[in-house]
């Protein structure tokens, strides 16, 4: 009846999973009463979770990335205090869980807190940016997010029901393979993975087709803002590196389910295979991230140097360039595995190659600061920050990328400070900058710059008390996974990285004040402009936060940086306006699709993964009749008047010709 | 007009750079709907190339089993894809009847397509079972378990086809010819072509390729 479920699944002899899954039950149980108590609960229906609005499923993606940045977080601090600790003894975790611990924190920080936050501020940001309404595929979207948040599910509930992999990150076979994994574990992350990467995969289709068929009119590709190209980039990657992990997933699972030999030790079995499926997509991955944090740094520096980006073209060709040469280095996952001195020596030269495009970038964003007008406000702060982190974590990118040096580093934790050097420096200082910069844009008004800045340095300098010992570490031999170890020369290191630990997470709570305090005091600090950073490209022309249908007429686009030559041509022409004629506009209508979809998609992951099949059929079959009834609509858009559209943009007009008048005033 | 049109440049293109072809706004509804689902069928392709290649490394992998010469029959594979390509030619003519709004050859076309998407179904999955049946099911070695799952992928896509097919023919004869209809209608059509392209890959790779072993 329940498959492999029963009482012995929920671990009632450790006490940190079931405490931790306590208390988060508890407070979800306590948000869900206090939402219904209040009546908020229909709100949040019709306004949010049935929403298919890009801004509004930006901001749901965010705020899941957000939530899922803290478990992710709590795993890393356990980590650090566990290797602080366990020198010549067992520490206080056992090795069982804390190779769950290290699994769960990878898979979660790349697929539930780096890829949706991206993801994200894409949504939210780039049909802005483009001028238009929406997405190419709104109702898409929303089943998009909603089958990402299923994932996280998935993952969360492997913490109190069953357990999770440990065969770290990326679930290498044989290790992950029924005879050596026999639980639940590698079902939990494969599952958890093959939902939300359809739900990845939607959003990089989506997002392609929005930056190829949506621009408003006058956007040729030359005109796009540096964002809009690095979404992009990334998102054709994605498109093109997702269904690799499908496909190396549902091999895996066919191995464990069916007894099939596609990674198996026996019969004809070929594992290498898997290392060359999972880092064809795992490499390109690596720049689906980072792509769209070069692309908000674009941004975010032009914007606060005040001065169009320096050398727009050669980011754009760097961008594609990156692109590119993402898929021709992937074999530098495993130099040691025996691919002989040619092949190593091919990938190791591509490998190096991508940091000239990168170089490039950071050229472009140093001398678009050069001469400029710097106002060091949060996001720039941010970006300044990547910049110097950035080239630390690419140099010795590219010291690992030697193949001989990386026989020495191999698998060592000079490896983990490395990435870990990148995604963080690049990746999340990226989407924190993104964040500070589009928050006014999303809610009106602005978020308190003290704690903003508090909160950049104590994440900046407990970033580098944490990983410049994993550096040395790893330089002293020290191999990652460790969960206790015997040499007395590591240890320092390890209790440094865990002080650096303390202080960044003091960061955390600075930005989890920041948000506070800014909602606290959301009058004083509200952006009635819809231009607090006196901004370049179309997404600030109209007001903060932006109607649904974000444009009241497609803007007409000149040139580059499209609203400044906006403010521009308004001074010039000394305020005389004209008023725009209004037209009716045909908005997608709110749809439960996405939701019920991800419903059935939890019901179905979780009878997967205990072996419930009529629960997995019973799933399927909503899921099929989902998709009926979605495609049997008759009325999937709803119209808004002229007069309206014109009444609500009055306002926008209003702020905005005060704001030209007043810098033309100075 | 608003402030925007107002801009009066000398120059478009600031770098002078050949003629610039303004961009005259976004695309219809219905080249989005295309466009998109072109770009899922790049992935789905993508996706079966995963397979292929894991087949190409596991074709000789076969453990003391059999090899592919010995258990493909070149006279049902033939009979599958005269099927296969016979459908997508039927699957056309419903498309244009579609778009003539004839609803008596759209059904007639559909239908036909359908017949031969579950003749091809049908003889596959008589395959497979024959072969599981034998013991040469996918657990016997890692080419039989690379063999089914390309094979059976390119199966499964079909039967979601037959799927969508019914819930199209529904569709036109509950809603008529409407403009959303027909853009699903177009996706639909992309959709079975795409996987006739992909089984003459298979037919390519796995039978013509394995017979000769």
């Amino acid at each position: 009846m329940l498959g492999k479920l029963d009482w012995s699944a929920i671990p009632f002899d450790q006490p940190i999973p079931l405490i931790a899954g306590g208390v988060v039950l508890i407070g979800i149980l306590a948000v869900l009463i206090w939402v219904v108590v209040k009546g908020h609960l229909p709100y949040l229906w019709h306004e949010w979770i049935t929403s298919v609005d890009h801004k509004r499923i930006g901001v749901m993606y965010i705020l899941l990335a957000s939530v899922m940045l803290l478990r992710g977080g709590s795993d890393a601090i356990m980590m650090r205090i566990q290797q602080a600790i366990a020198y010549q003894s067992q520490g206080y975790l056992p090795p069982e869980h804390y190779n769950q611990i290290f699994s769960a924190h990878g898979t979660i920080m790349i697929f539930f807190v780096a890829m949706p936050f991206v993801i994200g501020l894409m949504n939210l940001v780039v049909p802005l940016q483009l001028g238009v309404r929406d997405v190419a595929f709104p109702t898409l979207n929303s089943v998009g997010f909603w089958l990402t948040a299923t994932g996280a599910l998935l993952v969360n509930l492997s913490l109190v029901i069953g357990e999770f992999a440990r065969t770290g990150w990326l679930a290498f076979p044989p290790l992950s393979e029924l005879s050596y994994s026999p639980g639940v574990g590698v079902d939990y992350y494969a599952w958890s993975l093959q939902i939300s990467g359809v739900g990845t995969l939607v959003a990089g289709i989506n997002l392609v087709t929005t930056v190829l068929k949506l621009r408003t009119k006058g956007m040729n590709y030359l005109r796009m803002p540096m964002f809009c190209w690095t979404t992009l980039a990334s998102n054709l990657l994605i498109v093109a590196a997702f269904p690799i992990l499908t496909a190396t997933l549902a091999m895996l699972l066919l191995d464990r389910y069916l007894g099939f030999h596609f990674f198996t030790n026996e019969a004809g079995g070929n594992i290498m295979m898997f290392m060359n499926l999972i880092w064809a997509w795992g490499h390109p991955e690596v720049y689906i991230l980072v792509l769209p944090a070069f692309g908000i740094f674009s941004e975010v520096v032009s914007t606060f140097s005040g001065k169009a980006l320096f050398g727009y073209r050669s980011m754009v060709l760097a961008t594609m360039a990156i692109c590119l040469i993402a898929f021709m280095v992937w074999l530098h996952h495993f130099f040691t595995m025996g691919a002989g001195p040619d092949v190593n020596a091919i990938f190791g030269i591509a490998s190096m190659v991508i940091a000239v495009p990168t170089g490039v970038k950071i050229y472009n964003w140093l001398f678009t600061m050069y001469g400029g007008r710097i106002r060091f406000a949060t996001p720039m702060l941010w970006a300044v920050g990547f910049m110097v982190t950035f080239i630390i974590g690419g140099l010795t990118g590219v010291l690992v990328a030697v193949p001989p040096a990386d026989f020495m580093l191999h698998n060592s934790m000079f490896l983990v400070a490395h990435f870990h050097n990148v995604i963080i420096g690049g990746v999340l200082f990226g989407a924190f900058a993104g964040f500070e910069y589009w928050f006014p844009k999303a809610f009106g008004f602005r978020l308190d710059e003290r704690w903003g800045k508090l909160a950049f340095w104590f994440t900046f300098v407990g970033f580098y008390i944490t990983f410049v010992p994993l550096y040395v570490a790893g330089m002293l031999g020290m191999t990652r996974r460790l969960q206790h170890y015997d040499v007395a020369e590591w240890r320092p290191w390890m209790i440094v990285a865990a002080i650096g630990m303390a202080v960044l997470s003091v960061g955390v709570i600075c930005q989890i004040l920041q948000l506070v305090v800014s909602i606290r005091n959301r009058e004083a600090l509200r952006d009635r402009t819809g231009d607090p950073w006196d901004g370049r490209s179309l997404e600030w022309a109209t007001s903060s936060p932006p109607p649904v249908f974000n444009f009241a007429f497609h803007p007409d686009v000149r040139g580059e940086d499209a609203y400044w030559d906006m403010k521009i041509a308004a001074q010039q022409q000394s305020l005389e306006h004209e008023v725009p004629e209004y037209h009716d506009i045909e908005m997608p209508r709110n749809s439960p699709t996405g939701f019920v979809c991800a419903f059935f998609a939890t019901i179905m992951g979780f009878a997967l993964i205990w072996h419930i099949w009529w629960m997995v059929i019973l799933g399927g079959i909503g899921a099929f009749a989902t998709f009926v009834v979605f495609a049997w609509r008759d009325h999937d858009e709803y119209v808004i008047p002229a007069a309206e559209v014109a009444a609500i943009d009055r306002v926008n007009l209003e702020e905005r010709r005060n704001l030209v008048s007043m810098a033309g005033a100075i | 007009m608003s402030m925007t049109a107002t801009v009066g440049r000398a120059h478009a293109d600031p770098h002078h750079i050949g003629v610039i072809v303004e961009h005259p706004g976004p695309a219809s509804k219905r080249i989005v709907t295309a466009y998109g689902f072109w770009v899922f069928l790049l992935s789905d392709i993508v996706m079966f190339s995963c397979f292929f290649a894991a087949y190409a490394v596991l074709v000789s992998q076969t453990a003391d089993g059999p090899k592919g010469s010995e258990i493909f029959e070149q006279r049902n594979v033939a009979i599958e894809t005269v099927c296969l390509l016979l459908s997508s030619f039927t699957c056309g003519m419903a498309s244009i009847a579609a778009d003539v709004r004839n609803r008596l050859w759209f059904y007639l076309g559909m239908a036909v397509t359908c017949v031969l998407g579950l003749i091809f179904l049908a003889i596959e999955f008589r395959e497979f079972a024959d072969l599981v049946s034998r013991g040469y099911g996918p657990s016997r070695s890692a080419f039989l378990s690379a063999f089914f799952s390309l094979v059976g992928c390119h199966g499964l896509h079909v039967s979601a086809g037959v799927l969508w097919l019914l819930t199209m023919m529904a569709q036109v004869f509950a809603k008529g010819f409407r403009a959303d209809v027909l853009r699903r209608m177009m996706c639909f059509a992309l959709f079975w072509h795409a996987l006739d392209i992909i089984w003459v890959g298979v037919f390519s790779v796995v039978y013509l390729l394995g017979s000769g072993v």
